[in-house]
C-alpha cells in the first residue's frame, strides 16, 4: 500500500518538476535531473533498501549459526542456547589442524580440485576459440552435446564411473575424481570462454595474422590477455562446482583420496554428535569461496548462465 | 559474428572430445548394457529386453520419486522466481551498496552443497538450532526429522535459501542494461510503476528470466545432497527424490537392470530440457546480435 502512494506522489512529484524545469529552459540539465528522479524515486519507492537489507539478513542467519556454533564447546551447543559463544573456544578448529583424517580431507579435496580446473581450462580454451571463431562440420550438434553433459544429473553417472574407474584400477585417487568432475566442469568451461571469447572482434585475429604472428603466438601474447577475465572466471567456476560436489567424490574414493565434504558426513553418520568440529569443518568450507567472490563479483551471474548473460 | 567455415577447427576440439567422452560416453554405454540385460551373478548376462523399462514406468516407487521431484522444482521456481524478480527490482543501481549486494547475495551459491545440508541441519534442530528453538519457543511444534510436512518446507526454505540470489543476480543484470532513456519516456507518459514494470523492465529481463528458470528447473530437478545431507530422504520416503532412490537402487540395492532403466528415463527428461535450454540461449543470442 505505501509503495502505491509513494509512487503517486512521486509522479505527481515529477510531472512538476517537469513543468518548472522546463520553463527554467536548460533542456539538457532537465532531462538528466529528470532520469535521476525517475531511477530514484519512480522505478523504487523510498524504503526499497528495506527489500535488500532483509534478504541479505535471511541469507546471513543460518551462516552466522554456523559460525557461532563452530566456538562453542559441546558441553555449550547441547546444554545452553546463546546467541554468541559465552566461553570461546578454538578447540574445535584445532581438532580439525592436528588430527590428520580431518585436514587431510581438505589436502585431498584441494588437490583433485585444482587438478580439475587446470585440465578443465586448459582443453577448454582452443575449443571454445573454435566454437567463437568458425563453422565446422556438426559444430552445433557438439555444443549441444556438451551442454547435456552439464546438465546430466550425477546419480546417473554414479555407478558406471565407479566400474570405469575400477577397471582402470584408479578409485581412491585424485585424478580418477578429476577426471570425473569434467563430466560437468569441461563443458562449462567451454560454454563460458566461448561467451567472452565472442566479445573479442574477430578483426583483432585478422590484425594479427597480417602483421605475422604464427597461431600460438597469437593466441598467447594477444588473445590471452584480451580474455583474461573470462579465463579468471572460467577457472573459478570449475573450481567452485568442483569444490561443492560431493556424490561423485565420495563414490570414487575410499580412504587415500577422500575429499572433506565425505569426511563430515561420515562423521554425522557415525560417532558424529561432534557438533562444534562439524560446524568448524563446514566453516572452513565456506572459506575458499568466500575469499574469491570479491574479485567475480561482477561476473557471477555470466558465470552461473554459462557466459550468456 | 559471422564465422568462417573450417573443418579443422574440429582438431581444436578434440581434447575435449576426447575427454568428455571417456568421461560421459563410456559410462552412459554402461547404463544402456545394464538396462538391456539381466543377470543371475557371476557376470553371465543375457538380453532381457524392454523388461527393466516396463517394470520401471509401472513401478510407483518410481512415479512417487518423480512426482515429488517435480512438486519440489514447481514449489521453489514460483517462490524463487517471484521473490529474485522482487529483489532485483528494489536492488540499489549505483554507489558503495551494489557490489555489497552482489557479494553477500552470492556468498550461499558458493557454499559446497553437503554444507548447505550441515547448516540448515543445524539450523533446524529442535535441540540446538536457532530456527528449531525460536519455534519451539512460540510454541510451534516443529521437528523436521519426523514430521513430513516440516520436513518439506524446511527442504524448500534452504533451497529458496540456497539458490533465489542466482535468479537476483540474473534478473539485476538484465536491469541494469536498461537504458535511463526508457525510464524518461515512461516518466513523460504518466506511466505508474506497474507499467514501468510490465512494458520497460518484464520485457528486458524476458531473457534472463528464462535462463534462470531453465537453470533452476534443472538443478532442482536433479538435486541430491542438499535432502540427503538433511532428511535423508525421510522421514519414511517422503523426502526421497529422484536422485536420492536412484543412488539407493544402484548402490545400496545394487538392482542394476532397474537403476539403469530409471538412469535412462531420467536422462532422457533432461535431455528434453537441456534441448529447449539450448533453443532460449542460443536463438536469443543471434536475435541480439
Amino acid at each position: 500500500m505505501a509503495a502505491g502512494k509513494n509512487s503517486a506522489a512521486a509522479r505527481a512529484d515529477g510531472i512538476t518538476m517537469q513543468r518548472t524545469e522546463a520553463a527554467a529552459d536548460a533542456a539538457g540539465k532537465a532531462e538528466a535531473a529528470l532520469g535521476q528522479t525517475m531511477l530514484r524515486r519512480g522505478t523504487q519507492s523510498r524504503f526499497w533498501w528495506l527489500v535488500p537489507t532483509l534478504y541479505i539478513l535471511f541469507l546471513m542467519l543460518p551462516i552466522y549459526w554456523l559460525i557461532n556454533m563452530s566456538f562453542k564447546t559441546n558441553t555449550e551447543i547441547l546444554s545452553t542456547f546463546s546467541l554468541w559463544p559465552q566461553d570461546p573456544t578454538l578447540r574445535n578448529y584445532r581438532v580439525i589442524f592436528t588430527d590428520p583424517s580431518w585436514y587431510s580431507g581438505y589436502i585431498n579435496s584441494i588437490i583433485y580440485v585444482v587438478m580439475n580446473t587446470v585440465i578443465s581450462v586448459s582443453v577448454a580454451l582452443p575449443a571454445a576459440y573454435a566454437f567463437s571463431r568458425y563453422r565446422f562440420l556438426g559444430d552445433k550438434h557438439l555444443f549441444f552435446w556438451l551442454l547435456t553433459n552439464r546438465m546430466a544429473p550425477p546419480a546417473v553417472f554414479a555407478l558406471p564411473f565407479f566400474q570405469l574407474y575400477s577397471a582402470f584400477g584408479l578409485i581412491d585417487t585424485h585424478i580418477a575424481v578429476a577426471l570425473a568432475h569434467c563430466l560437468f566442469n569441461v563443458p562449462l568451461a567451454v560454454w563460458i570462454l566461448e561467451g567472452f571469447m565472442s566479445g573479442v572482434p574477430k578483426e583483432i585475429d585478422e590484425t594479427a595474422y597480417i602483421d605475422g604472428y604464427s597461431f600460438p603466438r597469437f593466441f598467447v601474447k594477444i588473445f590471452m590477455p584480451l580474455i583474461a577475465s573470462g579465463v579468471g572466471v572460467a577457472a573459478f567456476f570449475a573450481f567452485m562446482f568442483s569444490w561443492v560436489e560431493l556424490l561423485l567424490a565420495r563414490t570414487l574414493t575410499t580412504t587415500a583420496a577422500k575429499p572433506i565434504a565425505a569426511t563430515m558426513t561420515r562423521t554425522v553418520s557415525a560417532s558424529g554428535l561432534d557438533w562444534g568440529v562439524l560446524a568448524a569443518a563446514g566453516v572452513l568450507t565456506i572459506i575458499p569461496g568466500a575469499l574469491v567472490i570479491w574479485f567475480v563479483r561482477n561476473y557471477i551471474a555470466k558465470g552461473f548462465a554459462l557466459g550468456r548473460v | 559474428m559471422n564465422k568462417t567455415w573450417n573443418n579443422k577447427a574440429w582438431f581444436m576440439v578434440l581434447p575435449v572430445l576426447a575427454l568428455v567422452a571417456f568421461s560421459a560416453v563410456i559410462p552412459l554405454m554402461t547404463v544402456v548394457n545394464y538396462s538391456v540385460q539381466d543377470t543371475f551373478g557371476n557376470n553371465v548376462f543375457f538380453w532381457a529386453g524392454t523388461e527393466w523399462f516396463q517394470e520401471i514406468l509401472h513401478s510407483d516407487r518410481f512415479w512417487a520419486a518423480m512426482g515429488r521431484n517435480l512438486a519440489f522444482s514447481a514449489i521453489i521456481l514460483c517462490i524463487e522466481v517471484s521473490l529474485g524478480i522482487f529483489i532485483a527490482l528494489n536492488m540499489p543501481r549505483k554507489g558503495w551498496g551494489v557490489p555489497v549486494c552482489l557479494v553477500l547475495m552470492a556468498l550461499p551459491l558458493l557454499i559446497p552443497f553437503n554444507v548447505v545440508g550441515t547448516i540448515w541441519q543445524v539450523f533446524g534442530r529442535i535441540d540446538i538450532g536457532l530456527l528449531g528453538r525460536t519455534l519451539a519457543e512460540l510454541g510451534i511444534a516443529y521437528n523436521y526429522v519426523n514430521n513430513p510436512v516440516h520436513a518439506w518446507v524446511t527442504i524448500i526454505l534452504m533451497d529458496v535459501w540456497h539458490w533465489t540470489s542466482l535468479v537476483v543476480l540474473l534478473c539485476y543484470a538484465g536491469l541494469v542494461s536498461i537504458p535511463d532513456a526508457y525510464y524518461q519516456a515512461a516518466k513523460i507518459d504518466g506511466a505508474s510503476r506497474w507499467a514501468v514494470f510490465r512494458y520497460i523492465q518484464l520485457p528486458k529481463m524476458h531473457r534472463v528470466l528464462l535462463i534462470a528458470i531453465l537453470l533452476r528447473f534443472m538443478d532442482s530437478f536433479m538435486i541430491y545432497t542438499e535432502p540427503f545431507v538433511l532428511t535423508g530422504g525421510g522421514p519414511g520416503n517422503t523426502t526421497t527424490f529422484m536422485s536420492i532412490d536412484l543412488v539407493k537402487l544402484a548402490i545400496g540395492e545394487f538392482n542394476l537392470g532397474e537403476a539403469a532403466a530409471m538412469s535412462i528415463v531420467y536422462f532422457l527428461i533432461i535431455l528434453l530440457m537441456s534441448w529447449v535450454f539450448y533453443t532460449v540461449m542460443t536463438n536469443y543470442g543471434t536475435e541480439k546480435r
